[in-house]
């Protein structure tokens, strides 16, 4: 029993597709076993919503008169990078404000940043944009202030080289002092685990091997349509795995982007990481095409399934020690606590399960509707089996040994 | 038979007052228990404390009066902070950060985050902890 994109884009043009979320397919699979669900079942939708570095977005924001060669950007007081040509852009989502005090006034609260920037545009607001130059014949002009509107955009194209994070880090702090991270406030002596993943719902976890994720899967990304470009950076296919396939800690990663001019606010937001720095959360929901048993198999992973690995972010994370305290499942961070070392230990999350939820929600109805089909992958990513790694930065003299 | 009050309430000390044991007075001549969760002087030499204060209904009654009296603006905790139900997105972060418990997830199924007013003290901590600012405190 092998279904193809074909015949379930067929079904779901008919409006006859039988989609689940991803934690809808659970029970079903308990119930129904993995040959039935491979048969019945066409489609299940994950979700994921949580900040994610490594975002941004390339502005074109069209010439003025006289024309200028843009070659520094602000837009908000943030630094955008406009290396690329004489008025296009890419705004970072973890880029600072230049007015920002950073982390002279500990801890930084980084009120606005890139992120900001990015949900400000997608809300249709004004955003202030100040360019210089140094003039050239054909670009004179040194000088530019003035206000722009996504909608007034050429192009507003999301481009995020590393989002939707196969497992993370669970984060807690060793130290005698609170700590201020990226995975959140870190109480001293262990006083809180904080995690960041959906866990049952999150697209990666529901295709371990990505084999039905590559190159061109259409997906949800922040309330509109986006797509899967590449690879994402630090991909580590290698990574530890457990008998399901799951990997055991960070693992895989993906390119994804869209076009911003069609997101939803609700779905792209700015964060302040107290003390860390400006980032961008946004909604990714991946659907997953139920080929075969093996598929089924891999959809009806639940959190206790999933383990993910405990690390001190007061030493061992700064210092890349790569030391891991404890393995602990989703089940037990998304119970409130977990035994660390044999300590008790309260659990936050960065990432919000409701919105991953609502996100594979949504992605489910508008398959359901018939109005978004599936995709066939132009390519795969690299596999356990490509033997690729999350290499270190390796400081050394020029000519110096290589890894 | 005589009752037994509990407030929570946010203080504003004008300039002239920030020097006067107030706090003093209210324990001392109105027999009411204290607790401070949070005191502030401003550059500006204003200030503003956000204390527990409980004893019998008629001494919190007099000591309330009292501060009016003094010149003391002082209102409910409960209107202190505020939830931007727009910016939440439910993650969580801030039910680690909160003394008091007074956001929490109630409902590991449902996994959204509650703010429970009555339990909140106005201390603050949410509100830089956050990551999308949607606690917010008017002072």
């Amino acid at each position: 029993m092998h279904k193809t994109i074909e015949e379930i884009n067929e079904r779901i043009k008919k409006q006859k597709a039988l989609v689940l979320t991803a934690e809808e397919i659970i029970p079903y699979v308990e119930e129904n076993g993995l040959g039935k669900t491979a048969r019945q079942v066409d489609v299940v939708t994950t979700g994921t919503f949580s900040p994610m570095c490594s975002s941004g977005a390339f502005l074109n924001f069209g010439h003025s008169s006289p024309r200028i060669r843009m070659q520094k950007v602000w837009l908000n007081s943030v630094p955008a990078y406009g290396g690329i040509a004489a008025c296009d852009a890419y705004i970072g989502a973890a880029e600072i404000s230049d007015e920002d005090p950073a982390n002279k006034i500990y801890p930084g609260r980084f009120t606005y940043g890139g992120g900001h920037v990015i949900e400000d545009l997608v809300a249709g607001k004004d955003v202030a944009l100040k360019a210089v130059s140094y003039g050239t014949d054909c670009y004179p002009r040194k000088e530019l202030h003035t206000f722009v509107n996504i909608r007034d955009l050429n192009q507003a194209i999301m481009v995020n080289p590393r989002n939707a994070y196969q497992n993370y880090n669970v984060a807690v702090n060793l130290s005698k002092k609170v700590i201020y991270t990226y995975l959140g406030v870190l109480q001293a002596k262990m006083g809180n685990a904080n995690y960041s993943s959906a866990g049952q719902l999150s697209p990666l976890m529901n295709d371990p091997f990505l084999r039905t994720i590559g190159v061109g899967t259409r997906i949800f990304l922040g309330g509109g349509v986006g797509y899967v470009a590449w690879e994402g950076t630090q991909h580590n296919p290698t990574a530890e795995r457990n008998e399901r396939g799951i990997p055991v800690e960070g693992a895989c990663t993906l390119t994804v982007m869209g076009n911003m001019k069609e997101m939803n606010p609700r779905y792209i937001k700015g964060v302040s990481m107290l003390g860390y720095g400006p980032s961008l959360a946004l909604g990714i929901g991946i659907p997953i095409p139920v080929f075969d048993e093996e598929m089924a198999m891999h959809v009806s992973v639940k959190d206790a399934d999933i383990v993910a690995p405990v690390v001190d972010y007061s030493k061992s994370y700064p210092q890349r020690e790569g030391k891991i305290l404890e393995q602990v499942s989703y089940r037990d961070l998304r119970s409130g606590k977990v035994s660390i070392a044999g300590k008790e230990v309260p659990t936050a999350s960065i990432s919000s399960y409701p919105m991953a939820r609502e996100i594979a929600g949504i992605l489910k109805n508008w398959i359901l509707e018939g109005k978004f089909l599936l995709t066939q992958k132009v390519a795969s990513f690299p596999g356990p089996e490509s033997g690729q790694t999350f290499k270190p930065l390796v400081m050394r003299q020029k000519g110096g040994k290589q890894q | 038979m005589k009752r037994e009050v509990t407030k929570n309430i946010m203080l504003h000390y004008p300039r002239h007052l920030t020097e006067k044991p107030v706090i003093s007075d209210l324990i001392k001549k109105y027999d009411l228990t204290i607790n401070i969760s949070r005191a502030r002087i401003d550059p500006d030499e204003e200030g503003t404390l956000v204390i527990e204060l409980a004893g019998l209904k008629e001494n919190v009654d007099a000591g309330l009066g009292f501060l009016k009296d003094l010149g003391v603006v002082w209102k409910p905790v409960s209107k202190v902070i505020a939830r931007n139900d727009d910016k939440c997105t439910h993650c969580g972060a801030c039910t680690i950060i909160c003394p008091t418990g007074a956001l929490v997830i109630e409902d590991r199924a449902t996994m959204l985050v509650s703010f429970v007013r009555d339990g909140c003290v106005a201390c603050g901590l949410c509100v830089p902890a956050c990551p999308y600012r949607a606690m917010e405190m008017s002072e």
